[in-house]
Formats: structure tokens, sequence, C-alpha cells
């Protein structure tokens, strides 16, 4: 059996690993796109404040580690899939064929059409490669404008921050994160950024940048013009998917797939950031999270392998430390009508669970670090709350009280 | 090291929260808690200052254990000149606030002058600041406690506060932490009340560090197991309670029922801890819930408890269904012996209230059965009572009388006075079960000789926890005495005022000492903190501080006539039991006392001993 | 045969000890906020929960982290974080449905329990049996095991 995987994000290693766990005979080829070996997007902050060298974000920290599974790693990227003679062809021109393919080939900055974003000095922030470009030019006293302040632009605006650049975010949206926060902790996180000496410009859209002598001038709707000696471009990721035209397998917002992660094409699965797979809550969607890849990555493998196992659904969950202030998201956070909400403006502290029933099925909180996987345990296990319910609604903070309480009888 | 050595001094006129180092020559001299506290307090009011003016101060203090891995290291005082007493006050309360304080890094926070409106403090790590509690002004405890916790989102959060009678002015109310573990005494609740301040919330998660942590973490260990191999800490204790007494105490002929005009009680085995876990007809459950235990006790004497769900207390009020701090020895016997009230979970229930609002079952309960005294004998009618009928054994009356005295409205507001104000009022102050303003405790010192003396001579008025002489005299700890003999108890009772004085300033609880000497504590000290820590300097240390206190209440006015007791007990013999036809032999132990502690005639000490003492 | 924590909320009275003697070992301070045991009160029903990591076999913060650092010990199965590894992403603290590994803000990096290298501090220091180290397999352990396959985040097997 010959496994060739697309993509060496965390989905695409731990599907080789469970591949090669599975059947120690089986051929696995594991493609990556960069000259690097497999790494960690997540990390990507941690390298520009310097807490990590680049070999802190590798996936997988031992020398010959994938050599030593027998994993054979190729650098390149797809250009094309033809599942009727099982094959793909890389960008180079070489040809791998396969039994079972597995994409999980990520997915790429999107860069808005905003003139001047093809200037130098205007940056995505995605790869390493990206993250070494920022750090030579993100210097003390710098003016950095970060376009974006979604969950990418967050997790960078930090080691921005510690760079001790003078940043102004501009961000489109009428509050932070706004995927994964509503209005009143996108509000709370406002105050908090700007109380660190952040400029926050929400509801503003860029319109162009321009060199201006040395540096960038960077024209606002709103705001007028700022100068930057850097501009870092996080306005969302589109799933990488051009390549399977004509291949015909199905795709949407991301790869389409089924409740086993394989494609509208029999033998090619999907997994990661670019599959569109099932959601805990119902329906199907492109859940780019860490814990999603990295069960989309086993249960894949499991499936590729021969495996009939159905995945329950991915839940959406996001995990964020803006400069201290430490927010979280769980599944439908924005809820029904049936909510309980908590939250303390001078603390910073903000609690909202949605209700469904006798049970959570979202969740958001601002700074609250504790026991906080528990709303996912809550959520996911459906956990029955009973009188817990009353109590959660009067003070949404007790969850893990609740949890606890509902499980360890 | 042990100590955090920082306290919080809060100026409640100004708002004003500031840090200073703690005074480690002080530390050095009184260890913590109990000792340092008083000496901060002696050092920085006028001893004849009015008890509940802006000008006396409270301190809440932590010892160097407080916080630690030493088994019941969770102790904390509130100390203050009690608004019960007017004399040096300073209640010893468990639960978990005391370790939080810690945790946050504070040794003390030193309150001083009145807030122009209801504040608390909340402490979160270094961070100290006033808030207005007009929210929670008027609030119960456990309102309060329940509500700040879920307005700041952390149910992590410790709360000590004050309920409704501590704002009311009740003579006898608490500081009430954890729900249901209160500095009790005294009325130190009545003082924080004065000053306007309704709770202090803390969260530390700073931690705290011992000197020598492997010789510490040997020398606690070695604590915990003495502990467990005791029959009374390893078993009586967690399976009964303090309550393990009441039948050993009412057999023993020392359980003052009815006021004190007897010293047996019919209804004490229904009051008993032994009662507590018999299963009730109504919902099949004990009245005892489980035993729970205060932050790192390795005992667990707490009672959780829950009332009889049909009972009448609790039939249709679903918030007293809930288990909540059950009956202590202590609060047993004032609720139910002294007012011979035998409905267990009435007695319960008056607890429930006592926690809830503040105020201390043992000055409460005596005071409604001098209360019942009185109207037996006609003085006080159903007209001064508002109709309430306070015939001995009434629970309907002391359950109405717990509720009322929480709220301050009617004759709760009378109870509210305390057993002295209430009995001078109606022209029978020697009806007064009390020492200095202060209501007895469960023992009766006809039938245990030397709690008289404790009793008599306590810095805080009447109490059995400034040396607990039961232990020899009953239990036989550390060596039996004969309780019916008044010889040689002077000197056992300085002994256990000495050792308890350093106990109290260490952060650990006093009733380790059924299993530990001091032989057993000073290595934990001395592992804990800097310097050398050894019995003999401990016992010294004990000895300092029952001095001090003893100065500042002869600077308050009190002198050696106050080292007394109520008439009954030194004129009307025990009616029954093996004490039958005895009193107290006070005159007897206290010129002995006197001359043993290095004291004139008249109970000052001499120069010679403050000069020995370095006070 | 493999140990295990076993918690027993039937025995335990709440003292904390083996939060103070979980964060002494792990912290060296006393400091309850930092355990990575922790006793739930539940006061109105007189219940005190003992609750740490169960070192579950699907490992949802091990399979999260993105940056490989946990591991799982060979000598005691627990699943343990490399300091040195860990970059302090939170991921980790989402992904385990029980809640029990948790961020230190004072180190920047997660905190969960390691089975102290297999003696561990908790059950030495537990006064009433409420937490014992002992043979997997016993009561408790399948108990909470029987939960962690009935929170299972991710797969569900057909046959």
């Amino acid at each position: 059996m010959k496994h060739v995987i697309l993509g060496a994000g965390p989905a695409g290693v731990i599907a080789a690993e469970n591949l090669r766990k599975a059947d120690p005979s089986a051929n696995v080829v594991l493609v990556g796109g960069e000259d690097k070996p497999p790494y960690s997007r997540m990390a990507i902050p941690y390298v520009l404040t310097g807490k990590i060298e680049e070999q802190g974000t590798y996936l997988r920290k031992t020398d010959g580690h994938y050599d030593d599974l027998g994993i054979q790693y190729i650098q390149g990227r797809a250009a094309k899939v033809s599942p009727d003679s099982g094959k793909v062809t890389l960008e180079d021109g070489q040809a791998l064929d396969y039994d079972r393919l597995l994409i999980a080939t990520g997915a790429t900055p999107i860069t808005p059409p905003v003139p001047g974003l093809d200037l130098e000095g205007v940056h995505h922030c995605w790869t390493l490669d990206d993250a070494e470009y920022i750090a030579a030019r993100a210097q003390k006293g710098s003016n950095v404008v970060l376009m974006g302040a979604g969950f990418i632009g967050c997790i960078i605006l930090e080691s921005l921050v510690e760079r001790g650049v003078n940043l102004t975010v501009v961000e489109a949206e009428d509050r932070m994160i706004s995927k994964m926060m509503d209005t009143t902790g996108g509000e709370m996180l406002k105050t908090w950024v700007e109380k660190q000496g952040v400029k926050l410009l929400t509801s503003t859209k860029v319109t162009s940048v321009a060199k201006d002598s040395d540096a960038l001038k960077v024209s606002t709707d709103k705001a007028g013009d700022l100068p930057a000696d850097l501009v870092v471009v996080s306005v969302g990721v589109r799933s990488n998917i051009d390549f399977l035209e004509g291949s015909g397998v199905q795709t949407g917002t991301g790869v389409m797939v089924n409740d086993r992660l394989e494609t509208s094409v029999k033998g090619v699965y999907a997994a990661g950031d670019v599959a569109e797979g099932p959601d805990f809550g119902g329906g199907f969607q492109v859940h780019a999270v860490q814990p999603t890849s990295a069960e989309h990555g086993r249960i894949a493998a499991l499936n590729m392998n021969g495996a009939d196992v159905k995945y329950r659904g991915s839940l959406i969950m996001n995990v964020l430390d803006t400069l201290g202030l430490i927010s979280a998201s769980f599944g439908h956070w924005m809820g029904e009508d049936d909510m309980a909400v908590k939250m303390d403006h001078d603390h910073h502290s903000y609690t909202k669970l949605a209700f469904h029933g006798d049970h959570i099925v979202g969740a958001l909180s601002l700074g609250r670090t504790d026991q906080i996987g528990v709303l996912r345990g809550l959520i996911q296990s459906r956990v029955k709350l009973g009188p817990w319910k009353d109590k959660l609604k009067k003070d949404p903070s007790r969850i893990a009280e609740a949890y606890v309480a509902c499980t360890q009888k | 090291m042990s100590w955090a050595k920082r306290i919080l001094r809060v100026n409640l006129s100004e708002g004003t929260c500031q840090e200073e180092p703690l005074n480690m020559d002080w530390a050095n001299q009184y260890l913590g808690q109990r000792g340092l506290a008083t000496k901060y307090l002696a050092s920085e009011i006028d001893p004849k200052v009015d008890p509940l003016s802006p000008d006396n101060k409270l301190i809440i203090a932590t010892g160097p254990l407080t916080g630690t891995a030493a088994s019941t290291g969770g102790r904390w005082s509130v100390i203050t000149k009690g608004a019960l007493t007017g004399a040096i006050a300073c209640s010893n309360s468990g639960g978990f606030f005391g370790a939080e304080l810690k945790f946050a890094g504070w040794d003390m926070v030193i309150f001083e002058g009145k807030a122009p409106n209801p504040v608390y403090l909340l402490i979160q790590d270094d961070v100290a600041k006033l808030v207005d509690a007009s929210d929670y002004w008027g609030r119960t405890v456990w309102e309060t406690e329940k509500g700040l916790k879920a307005e700041y989102q952390d149910p992590q959060m410790r709360v000590a506060s004050i309920g409704q009678s501590g704002e009311n002015g009740v003579k006898f109310a608490c500081v009430v932490n954890d729900l249901h573990r209160a500095a009790g005494r005294s009325g130190v609740g009545t003082v924080m009340g004065s000053k306007n301040l309704k709770a202090v919330a803390v969260r530390g998660t700073k931690g705290v560090k011992v000197d020598n942590p492997e010789a510490f973490l040997a020398a606690a260990a070695d604590g915990k197991a003495v502990l467990a191999e005791n029959a009374v800490t390893g078993e009586g204790l967690p399976a009964l309670g303090t309550q393990v007494l009441m039948n050993v105490i009412n057999e023993t002929g020392a359980l003052p029922t009815h006021n004190h005009k007897d010293v047996q009680f019919d209804g004490a085995s229904d009051i008993s801890g032994e009662a507590m876990t018999v299963p009730r007809r109504s919902d099949g459950k004990p009245n005892l819930t489980r035993n729970g235990a205060c932050f790192g006790c390795t005992i667990g004497c707490g009672r959780i408890s829950t009332i009889d769900p049909e009972h009448y207390t609790v039939k249709d009020r679903e918030q007293y269904q809930k288990a909540s701090g059950g009956l202590e020895y202590e609060a047993a016997w004032a609720l139910g012996a002294a007012t011979g009230v035998s409905d267990l979970d009435a007695l319960t229930f008056a607890n429930f209230i006592c926690n809830e609002q503040g105020f201390d079952p043992i000055s409460f309960g005596t005071t409604v059965g001098a209360a019942m005294e009185l109207f037996e004998m006609g003085v006080l009618t159903t007209k001064e009572t508002d109709g309430i009928d306070l015939t001995w054994g009434n629970a309907e009356a002391l359950t109405t009388l717990a509720e009322l005295t929480g709220r301050g409205e009617g004759f709760g507001a009378e109870i509210g006075l305390g057993s002295k104000l209430l009995t001078e009022k109606y022209g029978h102050p020697d009806l007064s079960m009390s020492v200095k303003g202060q209501e007895f405790p469960a023992y009766d010192s006809r039938g245990i000789q030397g709690m008289g003396l404790t009793y008599a001579t306590s810095n805080r008025g009447a109490c059995h926890l400034r040396s607990y002489t039961v232990a020899s005299e009953i239990l036989g700890i550390p060596e039996k005495t004969d309780p019916l003999s008044s010889d040689g108890k002077a000197g056992l009772v300085i002994a256990f005022q000495d050792a308890t004085g350093a106990v109290d300033s260490a952060g650990i609880c006093v009733f380790t000492t059924f299993a530990w000497s001091m032989d057993n504590i000073a290595p934990q000290i001395d592992a804990a903190c800097e310097g050398d820590w050894t019995v003999e300097r401990l016992l010294e240390v004990g000895e300092r501080i029952w001095n001090l206190e003893r100065k500042f209440n002869i600077d308050a006015g009190f002198t050696g006539k106050d080292d007394t007791l109520p008439k009954r007990l030194l004129k009307e013999a025990a009616k029954t039991g093996p004490a039958e036809g005895k009193v107290n032999e006070l005159g007897k132990m206290l010129p002995e006392y006197y001359s043993l502690r290095g004291w004139t005639d008249d109970g000052v000490p001499t120069n010679e001993t403050l000069d020995r003492l370095v006070l | 045969m493999e140990k295990a924590l076993v918690l027993d909320a039937g025995k335990c009275t709440g003292c904390e000890q083996c939060e103070v003697a979980c964060s002494m070992i792990n912290e060296g301070a006393s400091n309850p906020a930092k355990s990575r045991i922790k006793v739930f009160n539940f006061h109105d029903e007189g219940r005190f929960v003992p609750y740490t990591c169960t070192q579950c076999d699907d490992a949802w913060c091990m399979q999260a982290c993105p940056v490989d650092a946990i591991s799982v010990s060979s000598d005691t199965g627990a699943k343990m974080v490399s300091d040195a590894l860990c970059v302090g992403c939170k991921v980790c603290t989402i992904a385990c449905p029980f809640g029990t590994v948790n961020y230190n803000p004072a180190s920047g990096k997660v905190i969960k329990c390691d089975l102290c290298g297999g003696d561990p501090a908790c059950a030495k220091a537990c006064p009433t049996g409420a937490i014992t180290y002992t043979d997997a397999g016993a009561t408790g352990l399948a108990k909470m095991e029987a939960w962690a396959a009935k929170t299972d985040a991710g797969q569900q097997a057909n046959a």
C-alpha cells in the first residue's frame, strides 16, 4: 500500500505517523512545501519574540525522526492530482503514484485587493521565512502597521509589541478577533491592548500603501495616513485547493469530505486546515485549528489504512494570548437565546455560556486560564447539567465545578 | 521565609492601602498571628480607647506556618480591643481565608479609622484596594461571600465578612470566613462593623516558601504521623468532631445546664456527636453529612450537617436544607444545654443562622439561657419578649431568637447586648455567666476545677481556648490530673496558657496539642522560619504574649478584681454528678497563680517579670 | 502493572494537603493556585472531590501540542510537559476536555500532573486515603476511564 500525504503540517505529519503505526510495511510519502523540516505555524510568534529558536517550532524534535519511521519526506508542491491514474504531479514535474492520497495542504494568507501590497516592506506573517523577514524590519522604535486583528494578527501582535515597535493595528471589522469573540469581548480586548500602548483602529480599512521616501505610507478610509517601516498583512487565509482543479475532488471553502474524511473521490482523503469536514454542531466546516488538525490526521490515517472510523465532528475552539489577556472560544458561542453572561470590565474578565436545553453548546471566556478545557468537555460530551444549569446562569465562572459535579459522581 | 514579611496597612478613613515591611524584631519576639498582632495593636492604640471608636484598630493576622504544609496550617486571627469585653481580643479561625491571605503575600492587614461609607477590602496578590460595599451592606455572610465570588468570577476567592449582626452592633458578632468558620468571640465582628468594613476578599497565587523545605517537609510529615496515630486527633475528632465531648463532659458532671443552674443535662445524648450520626426517619440520612477539614488539616474535625428537610425550621425554606457547617461541641452546648433545648435540628438551624448572620453561638446561647432564667423568675415576661415564650427547652424560642438577633429585630436586639448588659438591664447582673463580659464556654468549673482559673484569668474574658486544662483533667493529656481538685492547677493553667500562646501565634490549630507536645511543634517552626526556634524559646514567646495581653488589659482599666467568676460558681454547689457538692475553688488557686506568674498580689506583672520578658 | 492515581471523593475532607504537597514538589512553594491536583468543594452537598489528570490514553493534550512538548513517560505512563519545548501556546489547555492542563503565567508554560515520576506527593500527603497510587484497574480509575471514553472527542468506531 502506498500512501502519499500532501502537506507537512500537523495533520500531515500525524497522519504519516499513524499510517506507519497501523501498517509497518506500508509505503508512506510525506510532501512538504517549504524548505524546512515540518514545523508549527502556531509557534512562529515565539520565534519572533526570541523565546525559541527556529528548531523550537519543529513538529518533531528528534533528528532523523521521519527516516527512523521510514517515512519518505519530499520537498515540493502538488500541481495536479489525477485520481484515474492514481498519480500526483508536483510543481517540479516529479510524479508520485499513490494507492491512498491525503490532502493536507493547509491554507495560504489572503492578499486583499489593496494597491501597494506588493511593495517591499509589506509582508504576510505565515511562514518561518516570513518571520525572519519581519524580525529584520520590526526593530525597536520602527513604525509597524498590522493589517487585520483576527486570530493570526493577534498572535503576532504580542511579538511585535515585545520588539518595541510603534504599532498601529487596522481592522476592517468593528472589533478584534471577530470570528472568536463577540462585541463585548472584543471591546474588552480593545481596551486592554490600547492600555498597553497599541493603537487600534477598528471599522477602518486600508485603502492603499505607497512608497514615501525611505518608508511607506498607509492610507486609510477613516484614520488618514499612517507612516510605516513595515506593513504586516493578516486579513485571513484560504484553503490551498487550486491544484485540485480538474481532479474531480469536490471543493467548497475547502476540500469537502464525508464523516470518514474521504473526499468525493474514492481513496482521496483530506485533513486539517484544508478540509471542510464534519462540524460537531452539525454540517461541514473548515476549522483551521490545531486540535482539529491533529484529530483529522489520526482519523484520516485510520481510514486510509482500511479501518472504518467515523469522525464525530470537530468542535471549533481557539485560545489566544493578547499581551497577557487570554481569551478562549468554543463551539456555538454566538448561541441562541439561552445564555449566561458575566462580565467585569475593570478586571477584564468575561464569561459567556450558550445553552441548548440542558447542556452547553458554546462558550467564550476572557481573562481566565484555569481549567478552561472543561468547556470542551461540557460541550463535546453534551454533559447534562441538571441543577447546575441554574447555578451557571447565576455565575458562569463556575464551569469547572459544574463539570466535576456532573461527571464525578 | 515562611513570613511573607509584608503587612498591609489600610486606613479606612482615608481610603488608603499601604504596604510596609513586617517588623522582624517583633516577629522574632512574638512569632506571628496572636502574639505579633497584639504587639502591633498594643503599640499603636490607647488601651483605654472605646472599642467601637475609629481610634480602635483591627488586625487580621496569620502565623508563619499559615499556608504551609504543616498540618492545620490554615489558622488566622482577628486582633482588636473587643466590643463585648473591652479587653484585648484575639479570635482565631480556620477555613481557607488565612492561607489565601498568605498566598497573596501578606502576613497581616491592619485596619485603622472608619470608612465614611461601607467598603470591603479586595486583595489580589500585591494589589489591594477598598471597594464600595453598598451592594453588600445589609446582606448576610452567605450572600456576601457568594456574591463576591460571582462578581469577580473567581470561585477560588476567599472571603471573610460580617453579617447583619456585625453591622447592627450585636456585641458578640463574629468575622466569618468560608461560610462557616469564624473568628467567633469577643465581638471582633462588631468592631469590624463599627468601621464600616463589610468584608475582606482575597485571592493569592504567590505561595508560601519555607526556610528549609527538606527539613520542614520531614518535620511536617512526622507531625502528621503523630496526629494520625493519636486516639483523639486520629479517631475521635474525625469521627465525632469536638462533639465527641458532649456525653463525656455530661457524665463528668461538668456540662453547664440551664444557665449553670445544673451541671448535667438530660438531653445531652440527644444533642451529642453520636446523635448526629444516627439516620433520621424522614429521609434516612443522619444530621452529619460528612466531616470537613480546614486548610491543611489532617484531623478534619469540622462537621458538615444537613437539617431534616421536614423539620419546622427549614420545611419551606430550601436555602437551609443544604449542607453547611454543623454543630461543634461549644455551639451544641450553648444552644442546647445552656437553654435546655434538646432538638438537634433546631440547634443545627440556630447554628446555621449564627454562621449566616455572623454571631457567636456561645455568647448567643448563654445569653438566651440567662434570659430564660429571668423569664422563669418572672423578671422577663412575654411583654418584654414580644410574645416569645422563654420557657427552658423551647426550641422555637431559640430558633426565632437566632433569626431576630441576626437581624437586630425585636427582643433579638436585647439578646444582642450579651448576657452582661442584658442581666444588668433587668437588675440581675449575677446571672450573667461570664468573665470580663464574655460568656463561658461548655465546661463547668465546679466539675473541672482548673477551668475556673482558666476562665478567671483569661485575657479575653471567659474562654476555654486559652488554657484547655480539660485535656489534662478529663482526657489525661499530657497527664491526668484530678478535675475535682484545685491542687497544682495554677501551674497547670500557666503551662497551658504559655504553650497555647505560642501555638496561636504559629498559624496552627490548638487541637493539634491533643497529640503534639511542643517537641513536635518546635521542629516545624524551626525548619520553616529563620533562626533557631526551640521549645524553650517558644514557651518564652508564649509567656511574653500572656504578659503583654495582661499589661494591655491593666492599661485598659482591668484589675485583679476582674479575675473572678460569677457568684453561682463560687457559692452554689453542683447538684448532681461526680462534682456534687463542689464549688469552684478559685480563691485557693488565684494567689498561687499570681505568684507563679511573677505578678503582684493584685495581679500586676512586676517590673522584674516585665524586664525578664523584655516587655 | 502500571499504577494510577485513584481518587475517592467519598474519603476526601477537602484539606488541600494534596495541593500543598503538589505545589511544594513542583513549584518549591506551598501554592494551591499552582497545584496540578485540585480539590473541588461542593459546599451545599457536603462533598469534596479531588481532581487531576487521569493520564488518559487519548491524551488530547499531547495530540494537540503543536511542538511535541508533551510525551509519555515510559516508566509511569504519565503525559509529561517538557518545559524546554513548551512555547506556552495553550492549545493543550483547551484541547484537554477534563481541564487538567493549565497555563502558568509566571513561567509562560503549561503545567499538568506528571505523577511525580512514580511517587506522587499528593497521595503521600493525603491523610484519609482519598488519593492513592495503586495498580491500574482499581475501581476509581475504571470509573474515570469510562468517563474518558464517553468524552471521546475524536472518533467513534463502527464495529
